[in-house]
């Protein structure tokens, strides 16, 4: 016990010194420590991810525990990836993808601007901008459903007053044209938030010495806009976009409760579609091949803009 | 220690009891799930007599409908416990038949001196038996349900009103006999000004999520001619979901949609619809008859300010919706008996009666067929008027996945205005024969 | 003050002051509003205008606790003495209480999924955090990277499987299921995290304290623990909030037993028709706490949101 103790320690960082240390090695600790985690991310996560692979080759569905279940081979695939309505909500998915992300870190960066000119009280009104990102989105999203609400509801009547247009001549939900607006606007008020914060911790990152330095030079505050602010906040706006980017590729519960994916088919992101496949029509099979492809392209996607981002931040 | 001997003192009790008689079991704690709406909660008092009379406990679970289907399928899929009772939709026993969800109750019904030739043809068919056509039960007619309409008797019988729509139209303002005329009526109403207020036409089901647009708009399809499968052949579609008949029918419901719902109401079910009409929104609202007894006793619109009408007429015959549902015994329960107790208690005739007095519609023909009840309340003759002309959704065990696309087409079609109605309806054939095949039916 | 160039001027100042100010109350009004709302009558919640001035009663809170059913044409008319004050508002509408909501429950059992699942994942996230902090882990930036990984999965991707997995081991609607798998989503945060603040101590205390006869255990538990213990408290209100307000798995994995507030919330209807004033009752008391936390613990949340994403 107390050999393999040290020669443990010896390979420790923090080096000969601890070598008396009493009670388990450190290797041990090390294991004890960590198996419980990784044990436990490997039962509710990997092994899912394994079964549900396993479960996209098959035609097995849930909810007819009695009837055989068939390996079909590739059969699964082939038809989501030549299914019409799926890409439908491809798109669906990249309107609000794209949209939300633009807004987000458009307003998210003005704020972010803003609030680091360290007005007063800017503390307690960043913690304000930031209360609806803390919020349940499934709450929160079916409360919106009433806001929209033509006539009644907040929204349209506010819209009205500032335009001018009769509040039920519009509905957002409704309407095919408005729906996928109504989910992009409803995010981004939840969201841009998140993207302020980041943003802020990148200019409160960039140290005055480099603006002070750009003053000597007379360089006017546009051209140090434009050549230092932006590029050293560039990173962590990336890094904004590409949680942004995730998280609304696996929207669920916002969308679900304020839209259902309505009017038609027009707002019904991926993750809705999937949850109707899997748990309404309980194909699930089908819906197994369908997770599997969403999850590769999320990882693809994201992978191939990590490297984007590290050559970024290399510059 | 204690807990430990308690239990052992009510096992021996429970023994004893179980050998002094067969219906006085030890008391149990059940659960009854249901959708949360008005009949439920009217179910619960009703329940308080049977907890009294048989020493069980009632709980209740009720979910509300746009997520009724998918909180109780997924909890029957599951094979979980909660519920020991279940009063399903009609449209599941299918699949809860077949994939051994129910128990099957012929057994008892025959013990107990149930038959099921004294209900209501329509809700023995339609909420009990699976096959269908076939003496296997699966549930006891629990709850009787229809599409019908309500409409502002008040409004319709102003005198200026009558005057400005015989002279447009010729006839005397009043319950539409046909979907037409149902049209012409909500046509003219839509953005009228009564009291002050902008009112529309009618409020009708659009709803996207669960179930609703498709309970709404076979009203129209059923009335022009869709059928769901050729009468000689089941299961062969073309023609028959996509006949020129249906098209009009879809074609019927977008124009209503167009031309007279309220603003906003593009993903609306029943709760919807009975707030827009409360609120004096709506001349007419299309709605599960459930809803009547609410009415009548609401303030505003109750209390004979408002009439009631079967579903009108169309080209192709005249029809409803079927809605309503059984009660079923769940298989995964471990507490049977006393679920079969409660339904024991629950198909006495005077429990029924009583039934239907506090709001719960009877299927017990006994109750209904009495002189007294179509007179009983202003909606009880639409009530069996309509239950005389209902048809249902498919109650295969794969409705899920019929409905499914049903919704997602005629949502599109109706609401979102993409296609035509034939698209619509032919993109349905495709789907449903798709889901047929991988049912293995075809 | 001495002069700096990066120092804006009070006019910036003022200006950005404004926007940034204008900007947060715009994004107020919705919350405002479902507090508002709660307050409300049902008619006055569907007035149109909108009544921003209105007066206030408690009907939504009540009818957020209670199940009701309509009152039979008979029962109204027998005149009930001795109700209590909200038996009375419920009567005056023309309805009579059968009994408790599900609210309370709901509401509860997020509280005991809430706070179970972040305390497990709080103490897993720590002693793997430690590990990775202060021992050689083979592949350590793989397991790392595992670890964060993990978070990208769409849950509705993985559902299918923890679904068939809960269903074979009876874990379906129960407390300790949704505790085990709210710790498992949390668990990839908080490793991350708290690492970064283990990190942060200067390794030089616990080699002090091992010198003078403390245990690696005795090291962690009294040097390392209080100087994170900021640090992992914040971790905490972020894996606390995460699982309160997680939809998609509770709307899936649980139904009467143990579901939680957010899938129970937005189906909250009245005796007829949705019950709008009910619905914000029942937000404004589930939302409230995390409002309210935010508000007071703003300084260790904000830094850990940006704390958690810049690191990487």
């Amino acid at each position: 016990m107390s050999e393999e103790t040290n020669t443990q320690s010896k390979q420790s960082p923090s080096g000969n010194r601890l070598s008396k240390v009493r009670g388990l090695s450190d290797r041990a600790i090390a294991w004890i420590f960590i198996s419980p985690t990784i044990l436990i991310l490997l039962a509710i996560n990997i092994f899912p991810l394994i079964w549900t692979v396993y479960l996209s080759f098959t035609n097995y569905r849930v909810n007819r525990p009695n009837k055989e279940v068939e390996f079909v081979g590739l059969r699964n695939y082939e038809r989501i990836l030549s299914d019409s309505d799926i890409w439908i909500t491809m798109q669906a998915t990249a309107h609000f993808l794209i949209w939300t992300i633009i807004l987000q870190v458009v307003i998210g960066f003005t704020l972010a601007y803003l609030i680091n000119k360290k007005f007063k009280g800017n503390d307690l009104w960043t913690t304000i901008i930031v209360l609806p990102m803390m919020l349940s989105p499934a709450v929160v999203g079916n409360f919106w459903t009433f806001l929209y609400q033509p006539q009644i509801g907040l929204f349209n009547y506010v819209v009205g007053f500032v335009s001018g247009a009769d509040p039920s001549s519009f509905s957002m939900i409704g309407d095919v044209a408005l729906a996928p607006w109504s989910i992009v606007i409803v995010d981004t008020w939840m969201w841009t938030p998140f993207v302020m914060l980041i943003c802020l911790a990148g200019l409160r990152s960039i140290p005055d010495s480099i603006y002070e330095a750009a003053e000597c030079d007379r360089a006017s505050k546009w051209r140090q806009f434009w050549t230092i602010t932006i590029p050293m906040v560039l990173p962590f706006l990336m890094l904004a976009v590409l949680f942004r980017g995730i998280e609304n590729f696996k929207m669920f519960d916002l969308v679900v409760q304020l839209t259902g994916g309505g009017p038609g088919s027009i707002t019904e992101l991926t993750s809705i579609n999937l949850k109707r496949e899997a748990f309404e029509k309980w194909r699930t099979g089908y819906a197994s091949a369908y997770a599997v492809i969403l999850f590769v392209s999320i990882f693809g996607i994201a992978s191939i803009y990590v490297k984007a981002l590290n050559k970024v931040k290399s510059r | 220690m204690k807990s430990k001997l308690m239990k052992s003192v009510i096992g021996i009790g429970a023994l004893a009891a179980s050998t002094l008689g067969p219906s006085s079991a030890q008391a149990e704690d059940l659960t009854l799930c249901w959708a949360a709406w008005d009949p439920a909660n009217a179910l619960v008092e009703l329940s308080k007599d049977f907890e009294s009379q048989s020493g069980h406990n009632m709980s209740f679970e009720f979910v509300p409908w746009p997520n009724f289907a998918d909180r109780m399928l997924n909890e029957l899929n599951s094979g979980g416990q909660l519920c020991d009772l279940m009063i399903g939709d009609s449209q599941w026993i299918g699949g809860a038949a077949e994939n051994g969800h129910y128990i099957k109750m012929n057994d008892f019904f025959e013990k107990e001196g149930i038959d099921m030739a004294d209900f209501i043809p329509a809700t023995v068919t339609g909420y009990s038996e699976w096959p269908k056509g076939t003496p296997n039960y699966w549930a006891l007619p629990a709850f009787g349900d229809v599409v019908g309409w309500t409409y502002r008797k008040d409004w319709f019988d102003r005198p200026e009103l009558q005057a400005e729509f015989k002279e447009k139209h010729g006839r005397a303002l009043d319950a539409p006999k046909t979907l037409e005329e149902l049209k012409q009526i909500a046509e003219f109403f839509q953005e009228r000004e009564i009291d002050g207020k902008k009112v529309y036409g009618a409020s009708i089901y659009t709803e996207r999520g669960s179930e609703g647009i498709t309970m709404g708009v076979t009203n129209a399809l059923y009335n022009y001619g869709f059928q769901y499968e050729n009468p000689e052949k089941p299961y062969e579609l073309e023609g028959f979901v996509n006949s020129e008949g249906a098209v009009a029918g879809l074609e019927f419901y977008k124009a209503l949609y167009d031309c007279c719902v309220p603003p906003g109401s593009s993903d609306w079910y029943m709760s919807e619809n009975i707030d827009a009409f409360k609120s004096g929104q709506v001349a007419m609202q299309m709605n599960f008859a459930f809803i009547w007894p609410g009415v009548e006793s609401d303030p505003n619109v109750g209390g004979g300010k408002s009439g009631y009408f079967p579903n009108p007429a169309g080209p192709g015959g005249q029809f409803a919706q079927l809605g309503g549902q059984g009660i079923s015994v769940v298989a995964y329960s471990e507490k049977q008996d006393a679920a079969l107790e409660y339904i024991k208690w629950f198909a006495q005739p005077e429990v029924q009666k009583k039934w239907w007095e506090s709001g719960g519609y009877s299927a017990l023909s006994a109750v209904v067929d009495d002189p007294g009840f179509a007179s009983s309340q202003p909606y009880a003759q639409t009530f069996l008027d309509s239950m005389a002309i209902v048809k249902d959704f498919w109650a295969e065990p794969a409705y899920a996945s019929l409905l499914q696309p049903m919704q997602s087409r005629i949502h599109n079609y109706v609401i979102a205005g993409q296609g035509t109605a034939k698209e619509a309806l032919d993109g349905m054939v495709k789907d449903w024969n798709e889901v047929f095949e991988d049912e293995g039916i075809k | 003050m001495s002069f700096s160039v990066t120092e804006p001027s009070n006019r910036q100042k003022w200006i950005s002051g404004a926007l940034v100010i204008g900007y947060a109350i715009i994004t107020l009004l919705p919350l405002f509003w479902i507090v508002a709302t709660g307050f409300k009558s049902s008619p006055d919640s569907i007035a149109y205008p909108p009544k921003v001035i209105f007066e206030p009663t408690v009907e939504g809170y009540v009818n957020l606790f209670t199940t009701q059913t309509r009152l039979s044409q008979d029962a109204i008319s027998e005149p009930r003495k001795n109700l209590s004050w909200y038996e009375q508002l419920v009567r005056e509408k023309g309805n009579t209480i059968v009994g408790p909501s599900r609210f309370s429950e709901r509401f509860f059992n997020s509280v005991i999924i809430g706070f179970g699942s972040t305390f497990f994942a709080i103490l897993l996230g720590t002693i793997s955090a430690y590990a990775f902090s202060r021992f050689r882990i083979p592949l350590k930036d793989d397991l790392l990277f595992f670890i964060l990984s993990t978070r990208m999965m769409p849950p509705i991707a993985v559902a299918i499987p923890i679904f068939l997995m809960f269903r074979h081991l009876g874990l379906n609607d129960t407390h300790a299921g949704m505790i085990l798998l709210y710790t498992a989503v949390n668990l990839s945060l908080a490793v991350w995290l708290i690492n970064g603040f283990i990190d942060e101590i200067p390794i030089e205390y616990e080699e002090a304290a091992l010198i003078d006869g403390y245990t690696r255990f005795q090291a962690f538990y009294k040097v390392v623990l209080p100087q994170a213990a900021t640090g992992i408290a914040s971790t905490a209100i972020f894996c606390l909030i995460f699982a309160w307000n997680e939809y998609a798995f509770a709307v899936l994995l649980t139904s009467g037993t143990a579901q939680t507030a957010p899938p129970f919330i937005p189906t909250i209807i009245g005796v007829a028709g949705q019950d709008w004033p009910a619905v914000a009752a029942g937000a404004t008391l589930f939302l409230l706490p995390v409002m309210i936390f935010t508000i007071i613990l703003r300084k260790h949340l904000l830094r850990g949101i940006t704390f958690g994403a810049v690191r990487k």
